[in-house]
């Protein structure tokens, strides 16, 4: 099962977590700091797998992690959980954010937080995975996207927004 | 097309998130987050209805607020009623908001959970999924509650959609696993083995978590699935790479779904029809020789996915372990790994062989990667890598090869990352026991352990080198004059100083003929350590010095100055100063016969497991029960520097010792792991032990019982302990447990499916007991089973003083573990440990019913199938008397039954055990031969 998955940038900066097991919201945010503070002091060319901090569970659980450019994405899994499998994922992961907002960066995880998490539920529910297929989850987010364009033509709102 | 395009966001979200960005302090940021949310607040409280665009606008803002890791305590309200929307980007972020911020406020779950249920029904498929999503994220028990009836008809129902089944599966298996007692086994689960063969590989994929899980669990249930998944897998590793199209992933087709197949397989033993065996052989060998192939891409994603189906094969290999032929190949695809570039595949490599070394068909074969392995200890830069390297050295240790082992971990240990040095110490410490030809390595191989890492090398590990030079007097020798030498360097670890305190203390006789190691030389050695050591290892230097005193007559006077001197007869510390005094005074008017009796050597140690082991396991799995405490507070008890009631008690010193060593421990092994005995196991067993004197599980009840009750030779079992069985299998009242400190006496009373049990704890001492704290705790299965709710107990309990704590029992449905009550409490200071089963068996919860003779053998011949019978012939030990087996029965909570059965000699009872989940009637008959002292025992269960 995976545990958590959290995304955070080169200075521990959060981009997303996404936790599937209940934590209070004090002890997310540290374990988002454990685990960035875990992750960062390691070198390019280690391993992608380490144990988990104390907080998630210690060694019962693995983080596993890839980093891209500005990014890490981490995700938490227990022992049921290929590791080979779950950097594939991220992969996907990555490679699905990146179609969807053509060259993803990380501001478009900045300003578009909602839909970073609906893509993710495509692919992962409770913490078990949903879909691998990328063409699956493309089909699904974009059809989320047209009713989402049919639905803001019928209701026209003020934009004197803040 | 992008799928998300980027223009048309929510214009006053990007101006809030730009804002925040600009902020160039921590300050800043807060205040413009504390703005926000007045504004938020406000708007919200307003009463200008807001549309549903703000809404969702002002949603976000919260979600992003929260990401910062500031609390929301507002707007979940606003979030529920998006639910209720009819535009399906409302209720996608009412329900994102919820899932990400769940807070179990059981008013809004009501809520929640009424929009969930609309949604259910709407057979829209999107708004389905939406919901299914929100119960899958939050997997709380009123929504278990609520849906875990509906979940499984959805998943199987024909006109579901891919998607919606696809999302149903993985929520059943998120209250099944939160709720399991709630998602009730059914029609259903025949028709989710069949989702294996869907047309549909998503549908496949998240089924199978589901599937796993519930093999795992009810794996006779579940058995159809071993035959299909191996012919859906046979059917993908067959595959070319572009037959599966889009699940085919850089040239591999479908690898998740592989590795979850291979993962659904390890669940069971190897198939029993030869051809779907046949099949899966064939499977494992193909992809093993894909490994050999020439990759078809270069790309690390091809080599990870290929690698991934090859590892979790790999996996499947050892579980079975049953192919000697596949076990090597395994070994030797693991072994190129091992010199491979890519990091990962080192790691895992390392990680599989550690599972490999233990095979017997394999562990030759791990061997001789031994040389790779070390240098991997050296020289890989990843601190995970080195680690795994070091649990494969530790794996594939034995005799043949232990001194290299033990000598390349040694040297590792001194650059070793702090983070794993105490394990290591362990595992060193082990190592050498296990393997020691010759004591003295091993006696070099634990100083030179607390040389290189004196602050990792914890208690059990010290205890254990002096239990084993206690023990062996071949070594006793070297040890005294190693740990004399190892003194002499100018700074040395404390634990170095208490080794050789208690060795000198012990054996400093045999290396006393050396002028360079004289009486006086080994006392002031140890002396001149003294100031530098905490409080408890001047306290066993004190007690090696009047040992010293019996040893060496000459040196008595040097030392009764030492023990008259302000700083040890005026000490502040009072244990320090109470031994002072009394080692004073036992050296000045005890004569020498009697010095020589109470400081007598100290005895040998029983042989048992090594507690190093299971302070291992025990950092290790958190399944072990922490059971070291229990020996340490022995220990500080008992060792030489025995609490200051013994110090008064002359003879008690060198007695208190002898029993010392509890030889409870050679049950440390068993309570690491699950206990192996149950308390009632299996139908027909429980009946058997209630007349079986021989007491057929002597621990059970008894599992962690100190020594003075279990002896660690099984063969006379102690009276109580026999009674004990009798008394708790068929009698509620009576005295649970006993020792020299504590009493704890049992009432129990049951009604239908509920009991209560009235635990009462005394202090035989006349000191008080501090921290007293008791836990019940259900282990495994059992805690669906049985609902064990107790009340806190006083943490004092006073010299002579009796307290008492009520249990609330309530049996869910049949079980076979019992309860553990773990009691802790400091006794002078002595951290007291112990765990207990609580005598709760499933025949408290019987119910007697009268039948007549007609109906008891009509019911008894509809009880025909095989798991409907339970049946024992066993020997009784002692003179059957009849009416001692009329008790006996009623104790067991069944109807005796009179003038039923034809044959007078044999006894029938009838009862019903009452559970919350079901009734289950049973029938009951006891047919003595005398002749052959046989007892067969029937009992049926509808």
């Amino acid at each position: 099962m995976i545990k958590a998955i959290l995304i955070f940038n080169n200075h521990g900066k959060p981009r997303m977590s996404k936790f599937y097991e209940h934590y209070t919201e004090d002890t997310e945010q540290q374990i988002i700091r454990e685990t960035f503070h875990l992750v960062s002091k390691r070198d390019e060319n280690v391993c992608n797998f380490l144990e988990g901090g104390l907080l998630i569970g210690g060694s019962e659980n693995k983080l596993i992690y890839r980093h891209y450019a500005t990014l890490y994405f981490v995700f938490c899994v227990d022992s049921s959980e290929s590791e080979l499998g779950i950097l594939d994922l991220i992969q996907v992961f990555v490679e699905t954010l990146d179609k969807c907002f053509e060259n993803v960066c990380e501001l478009d995880l900045i300003f578009h937080l909602d839909k970073v998490h609906n893509i993710l539920a495509e692919m992962v529910m409770g913490g078990m995975v949903l879909e691998t297929n990328m063409s699956e989850i493309i089909t699904q987010v974009e059809a989320q996207g047209k009713m989402e364009k049919s639905e803001t033509f019928v209701f026209q709102c003020p934009r004197q927004d803040r | 097309m992008p799928a998300v395009s980027k223009g048309d966001g929510m214009r006053g979200l990007a101006v809030f998130i730009s804002d925040i960005r600009n902020c160039k302090s921590k300050e800043a940021e807060i205040k413009r987050i504390n703005k926000e949310l007045a504004n938020i607040r406000s708007k919200f409280k307003g009463d200008k209805a807001l549309d549903g665009y703000s809404k969702k606008k002002y949603v976000c803002k919260l979600l992003f607020i929260f990401l910062l890791g500031h609390d929301i305590d507002f707007g979940h309200m606003e979030a529920v009623n998006l639910l209720s929307s009819n535009k399906y980007t409302e209720k996608q972020i009412g329900y994102l908001f919820i899932s990400v911020l769940v807070n179990s406020n059981s008013e809004l779950i009501r809520l929640i959970n009424n929009a969930i249920k609309n949604d259910l029904s709407s057979r829209n498929p999107t708004f389905m999924c939406l919901a299914l999503h929100c119960i899958a994220n939050v997997g709380s028990r009123e929504m278990a509650e609520a849906f875990a009836g509906e979940i499984p008809r959805i998943l199987v129902a024909g006109d579901t959609m891919d998607s919606v089944k696809q999302s149903a599966a993985l929520c059943l298996l998120r209250l099944y696993k939160t709720s399991p007692d709630l998602v009730l086994m059914g029609e259903w689960t025949s028709r989710v083995v069949h989702l294996l063969n869907d047309q549909h590989m998503g549908v496949v994929t998240a089924a199978i978590s589901l599937i796993t899980c519930l093999s795992q669990k009810n794996p006779d249930e579940f058995k159809t699935c071993v035959s299909l998944a191996v012919s859906r897998l046979s059917r993908i590793v067959s595959s070319a790479s572009t037959d599966l199209q889009d699940y085919t992933y850089y040239f591999v087709p479908a690898p998740w779904l592989s590795c979850k197949l291979l993962r659904l397989l390890q669940c069971y033993p190897p198939p029993e029809d030869g051809a779907v065996k046949g099949r899966l052989v064939e499977c494992l060998e193909t992809i093993l020789n894909k490994a050999q192939e020439p990759p078809k891409s270069k790309k690390v994603q091809h080599s990870n996915a290929k690698n991934a189906i090859l590892f979790e094969a790999i996996s499947l290999i050892i579980h079975y372990d049953s192919e000697p032929n596949l076990l090597v190949r395994a070994c030797n695809q693991l072994g190129q790994f091992l010199q491979h570039r890519e990091t990962n595949l080192r790691y895992l490599a390392l990680e599989s062989m550690c599972t490999l070394a233990s095979s017997e068909f394999s562990h030759e074969a791990v061997k001789t990667h031994i040389e790779t392995v070390i240098n991997a200890l050296k020289t890989e830069r990843d601190v995970s890598v080195r680690q795994r390297a070091a649990d494969l050295l530790y794996a594939m240790c034995d005799r043949s090869n232990a001194k290299q082992i033990v000598a390349e971990m040694l040297s590792y240990l001194e650059t070793a990352d702090y983070s794993i040095r105490e394990e290591m110490v362990l595992k060193v410490a082990i190592l050498a026991e296990k393997y020691a030809v010759d004591y003295s390595w091993y006696v070099d191989t634990i100083l030179n352990l607390i040389r290189i890492a004196g602050d990792y090398v914890s208690e059990e590990v010290w205890y254990r080198v002096i239990q084993i030079v206690i023990n062996r007097d071949d070594v006793q020798g070297y040890a005294a004059k190693t740990v004399f030498e190892a003194l002499q360097a100018p700074a040395c670890h404390e634990n170095m100083v208490k080794v050789g305190g208690y060795i000198l203390g012990e054996f400093g006789n045999l290396i006393a003929g050396d002028p360079r190691s004289s009486p006086l030389v080994q006392f002031n050695l140890l002396h001149s350590k003294f100031h530098l050591c905490s409080v408890p290892t001047r306290a066993l230097l004190l007690s090696a010095y009047i040992k010293f005193i019996n040893l060496f007559p000459e040196t008595k006077s040097t030392i009764q100055e030492v023990l008259r001197s302000d700083s040890q007869i005026r000490n502040s510390d009072v244990e320090l100063q109470q031994r002072a005094v009394e080692y004073l005074k036992l050296s000045s008017i005890a004569s020498t016969d009697v010095l020589a009796t109470v400081l007598e050597e100290m005895p040998p140690f029983p042989e048992r497991e090594s507690s190093i082991l299971a302070k291992l396991k025990k950092k290790k799995g958190p399944g072990a029960v922490s059971v070291n405490e229990l020996e340490e507070g022995k220990r500080e008890g008992g060792e030489l520097n025995g609490g200051g009631e013994r110090g008064g008690d002359n003879s008690a010193i060198a007695t208190s010792n002898a029993s010392t060593p509890s030889p409870s421990a050679d049950l440390l092994g068993l309570r690491a792991g699950p206990p192996v005995t149950a308390a009632a196991p299996s139908a027909g067993s429980l009946l058997v032990d209630v007349f079986s004197e021989a007491g057929v599980n002597d621990d059970g009840f008894l599992s962690s019982a100190p020594p003075s009750v279990v002896s660690e030779d099984p063969a006379p079992p102690l009276p109580e302990s026999n009674e004990l069985l009798n008394k708790f299998v068929c009698k509620n009242n009576g005295v649970l447990f006993e020792n020299q400190l504590l009493q704890i006496g049992i009432k129990s009373e049951y009604r239908q499916n509920l009991g209560r049990m009235y635990l009462f704890y005394g202090n035989k001492t006349s000191v008080q007991f501090v921290t007293f704290s008791t836990t019940v705790t259900c282990p495994g299965e059992l805690q669906s089973q049985l609902n064990v709710q107790s009340k806190p107990v006083e943490p004092l309990i006073e010299g002579g003083a009796q307290v008492q704590q009520v249990i609330n029992i309530e049996c869910l449905t049949d079980f076979s573990d019992a309860p553990l009550l773990n009691i802790k409490f400091r006794y002078g200071g002595a951290l007291q440990n112990l765990t207990l089963k609580l005598p709760v068996t499933i025949n408290k919860f019987f119910q007697p019913t009268e039948m007549a003779s007609h109906d008891f053998f009509q019911r008894w011949k509809q009880l025909s199938l095989p798991q409907q019978e339970a049946q024992k012939i066993f020997k009784a030990n002692h003179a059957m008397d009849t009416e001692v087996l009329k008790a006996k029965l009623l104790g067991l909570g069944m109807a005796l039954l009179e003038n039923v059965d034809p044959n007078p000699e044999n006894f029938v009872c009838a009862g019903v055990i009452q559970t919350k989940a079901q009734q289950v009637g049973s029938l009951l008959r006891l047919e003595p031969k005398r002749a052959s002292s046989d007892v067969p025992i029937n009992r049926a269960q509808q």
